[in-house]
């Protein structure tokens, strides 16, 4: 289960609303390769993973993601604070507002609502850690994106943050895909999934 | 590092802050590097830190945390303003 302590992970403290921002900011938060697709991805795959030590790391990123995901939230309700009607308008919120007023919905920033075919849980532990690398680095992109339109550095550190994050991330996925690696059967060359012992392999 | 009992609210919470993400960082690292003595003895040393300023910051100001919240006045816990909302320290 999980506890919840009363602080972020690093701190989130917007001055100036700014709709433009949280507009492209909320994709961290249910887009493509958000924080919450991350959080579920994780957390999911680690009940078919049979190392524990990389079952672990998934719980413990898993886990942190979740922070990550209030974090982006907080971001992106911090921006949209004492807005007037003229504001929305001008800083192009209004088809978000229309829909959500200025509630944190899971979406990308196209629009898009959150689903969960933004990520997969294959029972495959190389399968899996592969995709999990790959998510990493399109969040690093992402981030990478948002600190080109971003200009406040009450925004800019705690994206630098979630940005550093991803790099760690993907840095020790790439250790435990080795630790799976390691203990694959010698005979199996094409890596088919050492997870699955009674059926074809 | 200052001393715990000159920290003031604001400080106290940023210690905490830093040193439970030192945790985070090591906790990853000791997964895919159980073996690695320095890094243990590094995230060793920190929950010790951690434990240290979390005890005073609970005594002082209430806890992060609802597994210990003193409820001899009453329900506490939803006080104050949330952690998303900003500057709540």
């Amino acid at each position: 289960m999980w506890g919840y302590e009363k602080r972020l992970q690093f701190p989130v403290n917007i001055k100036n609303p700014d709709a433009r921002a949280a507009k492209v900011i909320i994709s961290q938060y249910g887009g493509p390769d958000g924080e919450l697709g991350a959080s579920l991805r994780y957390l999911s795959q680690r009940f078919a993973m049979p190392d524990p030590r990389v079952a672990g790391l998934l719980n413990d990123i898993g886990t942190e993601e979740l922070a990550h995901l209030e974090m982006i939230g907080a971001i992106v309700s911090q921006l949209t604070r004492n807005l007037s009607t003229d504001e929305i308008i001008r800083q192009g919120f209004d088809a978000y507002f229309v829909d959500h007023t200025v509630g944190v919905y899971p979406q990308s920033a196209a629009g898009t609502p959150f689903t969960a075919a933004y990520l997969q849980s294959k029972g495959d532990p190389i399968t899996d850690l592969m995709e999990d690398m790959g998510a990493e680095q399109k969040a690093r992109t992402t981030y990478d994106n948002i600190l080109k339109l971003v200009d406040d550095p009450d925004v800019i550190e705690p994206i630098k943050f979630l940005r550093q994050r991803e790099i760690v991330h993907f840095q020790r996925f790439g250790e435990a895909l080795g630790m799976v690696r390691d203990a694959l059967d010698s005979k199996n060359f094409y890596y088919v999934n050492p997870a699955y012992k009674n059926g074809c392999c | 590092m200052m001393n715990n009992a000159t920290m003031n609210r604001k400080a106290l919470f940023e210690a905490i802050g830093a040193v439970s993400f030192a945790m985070d960082e090591l906790r990853l690292f000791l997964d895919t590097h159980p073996d690695c003595s320095e890094a243990l003895a590094a995230f060793t040393e920190s929950m010790n830190r951690r434990h240290e300023l979390i005890a005073q910051y609970t005594r002082q100001y209430g806890p992060l945390d609802a597994y210990y919240l003193n409820t001899e006045d009453g329900w506490s816990w939803n006080e104050g303003p949330m952690p998303w909302k900003g500057e709540v320290n």
